[in-house]
């Protein structure tokens, strides 16, 4: 790859996804009709809602960009997760059980290591965070390297078992007994990351201290950086993507694929663990049963969108943080369509995605519809996925 | 303890094991036509959702449980359908396509019950009428727990009726061997003048018909509604059995009689003995990654599994 994406090239890796979200949209604005409202005012409300600088009386806001922002800020880091894992040849549909398993054990040494200095306790539940994920992943990882079994079938049932585990932890072992809530108790209040209003005060910057947007949205803008040098710029990376996209030709040039499926799934647990980072010590301080509502199947679909490329990550957590962010808004100021619309419209999103050769064949057929050009079909790239 | 395991095992165990098994038996033989076939279905969840979604919403706007039932079927063709054309045609990724789809089926029957029942966590409850009526197979006068065991919803019969009839299907008929051609090996079986696609899609349209009447049993059997994500990782233990059953209607068979068997052991526990509500609920999940690793027996899947076949 070169040292930027060339204009065409660019251009190229957009096309696809902007033709399955506008495909997405599309029937997501049939259905809103058939449902009896009016597919422009639900599309102006959610566009607004996300990205509006002004309230509905004319005043400057932060609001809907501070929690678009928010919103996409785990969306990141499942997105990196998947994409990291697909570089690999791996799909790893585990994000929701690792970053379970990680957001509780951030909490449990933010709440049990409180004799720390806070710069300590802070980092040590971030490591924490990112050690469960990562051994969550490793673990299906090793099931495949060491035993060949389906990594995804594996990471399923282990979103299951962690989900499990983690509740019996609260309920049995760490719940305030007097909470009717499943929920742990608080974690020391120095261990907390600061929200972006504190950040941005020093520069003068009014940012409002209600929305939740904190340090961790900067931490995985550089995840998605140091996911992108990682892949790009090192020989780890590159051996990473070479057991990927074609397995026995590294293991023929000295790469084990065995230690890289390993790598990868560990790597793409501990990202997805930094949804627990987010959770627990830039939000809630403290670990919150069902917490998330699907952030690592939406991880599955970012990932796609995003092309699995970091970058392209970031703008597709965007994209789907804003709609998240409009939801809510759909769900309010509309008689009949709700939230869930938000839903639909993700799913849809994936599906067109992964039909890119249905876009391929339609974007063929235009080509030779114009006089005076053949163009041979593009061929389709990216690395395989391995099936055992 | 004695008195409280005595509790827990006896005869009524039985008539709760199969009705809990029920659900899973029919979604699992679903994933079963899909799988042999050779195409991944971890769309079970959100086919059986949309059945589930579909037989109570029918069943509330016409009165009648059959005409949700087979509303449900048709539903869950559908949503074969959409994976059909997205892994066969389009040749999706077969489990994105499945993540899609299970996706779409968490937000889609949310939607619509709003629009059309105005709340999005439940279809209207339906009356004692309305559910799917008991059928009664034997009925041994001097025992009334026994009398239980054969007094169930009539799918809890179709279930052990379609399993016998999966295994003929697939053992002894011509679509059968078929499946299993384009399962295994869809060049050779394309050299034989078999469509593959044909079958992959026929193959997968069963199957979502079958983990939607599953689903139904749940909104319009054992319940008398819809609730939000009602079958609540059923289509995943569905999906363990047909691994831990290799890929075989009886070992499917006993997998979900042996997971339905756990349910109820744990249903039936809850507060009474020490071992947790959540590790029984893992069982199934941490059986099949152990079957899966090859520790008990192996369990190899149809070997084209997950392939979309080009014609060369």
């Amino acid at each position: 790859m070169g040292k930027l994406l060339t204009g065409r090239r660019l251009t190229g890796e957009l096309t696809y996804p902007l033709l399955a979200v506008m495909a997405a949209f599309l029937i997501g604005g049939v259905v809103v009709l058939l449902i009896g409202e009016n597919p422009l005012t639900v599309y102006w409300l959610l566009l607004t809602s996300a990205f509006g600088l002004y309230d509905a009386l004319g005043n400057f806001t932060w609001d809907n960009w501070g929690y678009t922002l928010f919103y996409a800020t785990p969306l990141i880091f499942t997105g990196l997760a998947v994409a990291l894992a697909f570089q690999c040849g791996l799909l790893n549909i585990g994000a929701e059980g690792q970053l379970y398993v990680a957001a509780f054990a951030a909490a449990w040494v933010g709440f049990t290591l409180t004799g720390l200095p806070g710069v300590v306790l802070t980092v040590l539940a971030i490591l924490a965070a990112m050690l469960a994920g990562g051994l969550w992943g490793a673990l299906p990882g090793w099931l495949k390297a060491r035993f060949g079994a389906h990594e995804v079938i594996n990471t399923i049932m282990l979103n299951f078992v962690a989900i499990g585990l983690v509740s019996y932890l609260t309920q049995n072992y760490f719940k305030v007994p007097s909470d009717p809530i499943m929920q742990t108790g608080l974690i020391a209040e120095k261990a907390a990351l600061p929200r972006l209003a504190v950040l941005l005060a020093p520069l003068g910057i009014d940012f409002p201290g209600r929305i939740p947007l904190n340090f961790t949205f900067i931490l995985a803008l550089l995840a998605a950086f140091l996911v992108w040098f990682f892949l790009r710029r090192t020989s780890w990376g590159y051996e990473l993507r070479a057991a990927g996209a074609n397995p026995a030709a590294a293991e023929y040039a000295g790469i084990s694929v065995r230690r890289q499926i390993i790598l990868a799934m560990a790597i793409s647990g501990a990202l997805a663990g930094l949804v627990g980072v987010n959770e627990v010590l830039g939000y809630r301080y403290r670990y919150y049963h069902d917490f998330s509502p699907g952030y690592g199947f939406a991880g599955i679909a970012v990932a796609l969108l995003g092309r699995n490329h970091p970058f392209g990550v970031v703008l597709a957590a965007l994209l789907f943080g804003a709609l998240n962010r409009g939801g809510l808004f759909v769900d309010i100021f509309t008689d009949r369509v709700s939230k869930d619309l938000v839903q639909v419209l993700q799913a849809i999103i994936i599906l067109f995605v992964a039909i890119e050769i249905f876009f391929r064949r339609g974007v063929v057929t235009l080509r030779q519809l114009l006089p005076g050009r053949t163009t041979a079909p593009p061929e389709l790239e990216g690395p395989g996925r391995t099936t055992s | 303890m004695n008195e409280s395991t005595a509790d827990i095992f006896n005869l009524t165990l039985i008539a709760s094991t199969l009705r809990l098994a029920t659900p899973l038996i029919l979604a699992a033989l679903g994933g079963l036509y899909a799988e042999r076939s050779g195409v991944i279905n971890i769309a079970l969840e959100g086919m059986m959702l949309a059945g589930a979604f579909t037989a109570a919403t029918m069943t509330a706007l016409t009165g009648n449980p059959w005409v949700g039932l087979l509303a449900a079927i048709l539903s869950g063709m559908l949503v074969g359908l959409i994976h059909a054309a997205a892994t066969v045609t389009w040749r999706a990724d077969q489990v994105v396509s499945g993540t899609a789809i299970n996706l779409l089926f968490l937000g889609v029957p949310a939607l619509l019950s709003g629009a059309l029942f105005g709340s999005t966590g439940a279809t209207p409850q339906l009356t004692r009428d309305q559910v799917l009526p008991d059928l009664t197979i034997f009925n041994p006068a001097n025992s009334p727990t026994l009398a239980s065991i054969f007094n169930q919803k009539p799918l809890v019969y179709l279930a052990f009726i379609l399993v016998a009839l999966t295994g003929y299907v697939l053992a002894r008929t011509r679509f059968g061997l078929r499946i299993r051609a384009v399962g295994e090996n869809p060049e050779a079986a394309d050299t034989a003048g078999i469509v593959v696609g044909r079958i992959r899609y026929a193959a997968v349209l069963i199957s979502g018909a079958l983990a939607a009447l599953g689903g139904a049993y749940l909104s319009i059997g054992q319940n008398s509604l819809f609730t939000r994500n009602m079958t609540a990782g059923r289509g995943f233990i569905a999906l363990a059995a047909l691994i831990f059953g290799k890929w075989n209607p009886t070992g499917t068979l006993l997998a979900c009689l042996f997971f339905g068997l756990a349910e109820a052991v744990s249903i039936r526990m809850q507060g009474t003995v020490s071992i947790p509500n959540q590790f029984i609920q893992m069982i199934p999940y941490l059986l099949t990654m152990v079957v899966l690793a090859g520790f008990i027996r192996r369990s190899a899947p149809p070997r084209a599994l997950g392939v979309a076949y080009i014609k060369e």
